[in-house]
């Protein structure tokens, strides 16, 4: 931390005669509550890769959102090569020579490249020129490109190729790429970097968000650190190492969060995991490759990783919304569940809280009661023979209202009219009140305000003190720290093996979340 | 500069889900007065004839039911397949397919006096339709196929086998080379003595009803809802969608077919190459402005077997072309449809200004 001041300072100081591309001084951005970026200063040199480090949730995507004109700061500067500018959208980014690739592509899949190439453009270009133009630009920089090819035919890298092609054909000086290698193969992602390269050498500025450590280290120039909205470093990636990069990202204070407690003794294995390995669902999905631990009552468990991952992957196969290969891969309660569907899974105790709150663990337009029946027509008193009974679904609404303290209007209201935190105590209270045996939650609290946080963290402590098992998959380091007993990271479908949370410094963490397991050896 | 926008509500509104069909009736209304304008009549009278002349008449109000029973039992049908995403286009061919099978049943059982032949009309004209439908329910569940273009273009199929059959193996020899075949006489009972209101439109009332407790009360409705309304929230409640597929188009096509055994054999006591005046698209409108609620589709039902029972009368009283019925009808479609935008959005004018953009 403290280095990471004073090489701040080191950067402010005079001496680079260089105008910078960009330039922003104390951008301030609030969402309701949640500070998303706090007095952040940032500044892109012409002819830099420079990148944007952080976790999910840093205020990375919010930094370069604003920068592209999607967001408008609640207060701070952005000036552009000198001159002071308000950037009131993209099409105004793109004027002043802003482009950006985001991390999810908007391409016609039924249109062919050169098409979705023309319909970014403003017209008045014919087909012909503008073939040649993105003959031409796809040849200086390497990024092969079939203008014919239709693009439901291409690769995700490909692609990613169109849209840098469509920003290079406006002549960005500032080029901004949202996580752009989250999705490449590691093939794709060195041809990617030699791209760069050559952009940045013709002097155009590059942008880039990322949580890779290992890619910092060799491409980048210059890295602005995130953390909780908060600038809280700027160095050359180059002098640094993997460790000392995480530990900027993450914070070393953060295990001292951790409140120890007394050592429960071990319940019974509630929840075991054998070598569970599953294909690729689709193009953007993760594969497993050979994910084994075990959950043993009193205890929480917590998988960290940086999102896709194979998170969603592992989630739905304990759920059972996917069934697995062999039926040993998951055991409920010491019996075999690998080919059970959910329901069957929380009449063996389980119960499970997915990430999305809205269209997943809850029907946005269905009332709260009907929502309590979703979870609960397989186990709790909610049928009685074939007809529901309301009476017994509203008193589950009563009851998590009051011991989650859930805000709302009416009794029943549609779960979508509640807040993101209340729907989420919610979603939470609803199935810890059945005191399940296994309780299997994704991101416990992502986008929920402290208060909502603070009592469903509390919930899942009290659950697990209580006996029962607590599985919760999550990229809130400061959650894990805070409540989980034992960590696994889970990277790219592979999962690490469980520490005690004791024993797991932040600096560690980061580099098993980015996959530098084999460099952080080299560095001790 | 004023420009409108769509502001979601918090929640949906109540007032707007009643008031909205009656809007699109409203609307409906001022659209066709246009339309009669346009074709050269006046418009009150024109109105006049299509929904005041049917319901004083004692005949006609017997007829509205009599149009009503198989508008009713087949929206009621079509509710569960579009309160459950499955989108039923073909209830036509379904309807088309259970007068065949009725139809036949009736064949068999001709002159032989068994009094097992209407139970028999009922059963063969449910199983016709209903076989029909789990075409595109199976397509759709195994290949992925759209059931809105399968199930619309089995209505086709279904209508060329009845024109064949009517015209070949099914043709009365005495019917002097008529496209018809043999006056049933398995007799469908009569609810109300002297009028042709069948047994279908009690059954077509409880269809109703019990359409309606099975979506309020039990976990089978439960599911249909929330399929519909967000399968990924299904999936983790452990409802199969693939099952409920199956059973939504068995039960739209069962109905459906029951519709066009009991028309067939009720009401019309003969197989015709045309069976139907488009009860089974009328239906979709029905089962929309019900607001897919089967006491909804009730008064839906009756709505639209005004349209049939006035436009017949326009016809013939101020020769206002047929086809100005479905014109109508696809006009109340449109308004539902559009009006219930109503519930989730309410409507605002707003002054001009770029930071509303956002």
């Amino acid at each position: 931390m403290a280095e990471a001041v004073d090489r701040q300072s080191e950067q402010g100081a005079p001496g680079r005669a260089l105008l910078p591309v960009v330039a922003a001084a104390g951008l301030v951005k609030r969402f309701g509550l949640l500070t998303a970026n706090d007095r952040i200063d940032l500044r892109v040199d012409p002819g830099e890769i420079h990148a944007l480090l952080g976790e999910n949730g840093a205020g990375k995507s919010t930094l370069v959102k604003m920068l592209y004109g999607l967001l408008q700061p609640d207060s701070g500067t952005i000036q552009w090569r000198g001159e002071p500018v308000v950037i009131d959208g993209p099409a105004a980014a793109r004027r002043l020579g802003i482009g950006m690739v985001f991390q999810h592509f908007s391409l016609f899949d039924s249109l062919t490249v050169a098409e979705n190439v023309a319909l970014a453009l403003d017209g008045g270009e014919s087909r012909a020129a503008l073939a040649r133009r993105l003959a031409k630009v796809s040849a200086d920089y390497g990024l092969a490109l079939e203008p014919d090819r239709y693009v439901h035919t291409l690769s995700v890298g490909e692609r990613q190729r169109i849209e840098i092609v469509r920003c290079l054909l406006q002549d960005p000086r500032l080029l901004i790429l949202d996580e752009p290698t989250a999705v490449l193969t590691p093939q794709e992602a060195d041809q990617l970097f030699r791209t760069l390269g050559r952009l940045a050498r013709e002097g155009r500025a590059i942008l880039y968000i990322t949580h890779r450590l290992d890619e910092v280290r060799r491409f980048c120039h210059r890295a602005t650190i995130l953390r909780h909205g908060k600038v809280v470093g700027v160095c050359d990636p180059r002098h640094e190492t993997p460790a000392t990069l995480a530990r900027m990202m993450i914070g070393a204070d953060v295990g001292s969060v951790h409140d120890r407690r007394a050592d429960v003794a071990a319940g019974p294995v509630r929840l075991a995991v054998r070598d569970l390995t599953s294909a690729r669902e689709d193009r953007h999905g993760v594969a497993l490759r050979g994910v084994s631990f075990d959950v043993r009552g009193g205890e929480i468990l917590a998988i960290a990783g940086v999102a896709g991952n194979g998170q969603a992957e592992l989630f739905a196969h304990i759920s059972g919304e996917r069934a697995s290969d062999r039926n040993d891969m998951v055991a409920i309660s010491g019996l075999d569940a690998g080919d059970k569907g959910i329901g069957e899974r929380r009449k063996l105790g389980a119960a499970f809280v997915p990430e999305e709150r809205l269209g997943h663990a809850a029907a946005p337009r269905l009332s709260l009661s009907d929502n309590a029946i979703l979870t609960g027509h397989g186990i709790s008193r909610l049928m009685s023979g074939w007809r529901i009974d309301r009476a017994a679904a509203l008193a589950v609404v009563d009851a998590v209202t009051q011991g989650f303290d859930v805000r709302k209007g009416r009794r029943d209201p549609e779960a979508a009219s509640l807040s993101g935190g209340n729907l989420q105590k919610f979603v939470v209270g609803r199935e810890i009140l059945r005191d399940p045996a296994l309780l299997v939650v994704s991101q416990p609290t992502w986008g929920v305000d402290a208060g909502a946080a603070a009592i469903i963290r509390q919930a899942l402590v009290d659950l697990a003190r209580r006996g029962s098992a607590v599985l919760m998959i999550s990229q809130d380091l400061d959650e894990i720290f805070q409540i989980a007993d034992r960590i696994a990271v889970i990277h790219d479908g592979r999962i690490s093996a469980c520490h005690p949370i004791a024993e797991m410094s932040s600096e560690r963490l980061g580099l098993l979340m980015g996959g530098a397991e084999q460099v952080d050896a080299g560095a001790r | 500069m004023l420009r409108i926008v769509l502001e979601r509500r918090a929640e949906p509104s109540l007032v707007m889900s009643i008031l909205s069909p009656l809007l699109a009736v409203c609307l409906t209304l001022a659209a066709s007065a246009v339309l009669f304008l346009a074709l050269g009549k006046d418009p009150l009278k024109a109105m006049h004839a299509y929904f005041v002349a049917p319901l004083i008449d004692p005949w006609s109000l017997q007829e509205l039911i009599v149009k009503a029973t198989p508008l009713v039992m087949i929206g009621v049908g079509l509710s569960f397949c579009y309160l459950s995403n499955n989108w039923n286009i073909g209830a036509e061919g379904q309807y088309v397919m259970g007068g065949i099978f009725g139809g036949w049943a009736a064949l068999l059982f001709h002159q032989s006096g068994s009094p097992l032949g209407v139970p028999a009309v009922m059963a063969m004209g449910a199983a016709g339709g209903m076989l029909l439908a789990l075409v595109p329910a199976v397509l759709k569940v195994r290949l992925g196929t759209n059931e809105i273009l399968t199930s619309l273009m089995l209505v086709y199929i279904a209508e060329l086998l009845l024109d064949y059959l009517v015209r070949g193996p099914w043709r009365d020899p005495r019917a002097l080379n008529f496209p018809q075949s043999v006056t049933f006489d398995v007799g469908i009972p009569i609810l109300v003595e002297g009028s042709r209101i069948h047994v279908g439109a009690a059954l077509a009332v409880v269809a109703a009803i019990g359409g309606f407790l099975v979506l309020r009360g039990t976990l089978k409705g439960f599911e249909v809802r929330v399929l519909g309304q967000a399968p990924r929230a299904a999936a983790f409640a452990g409802f199969s969608p693939a099952r409920t597929t199956l059973l939504v188009f068995a039960l739209s096509g069962a109905l459906a077919g029951l519709a066009g055994a009991l028309e067939v054999v009720g009401t019309m006591n003969q197989l015709r190459p045309t069976i139907s005046p488009g009860y089974g698209f009328a239906a979709i409108i029905v089962a929309f402005l019900g607001r897919l609620n089967p006491i909804g589709v009730i008064v839906a039902g009756l709505l639209l077997a005004l349209s049939y029972l006035g436009g017949e009368n326009a016809q013939i009283m101020m020769k206002i072309p047929l086809n100005a019925t479905r014109v109508l009808q696809g006009l109340l479609l449109f308004f539902v449809l559009a009006c219930d935008l109503l519930i989730l959005y309410r409507i605002r004018i707003r002054p001009w200004s770029r930071a509303g953009q956002g």
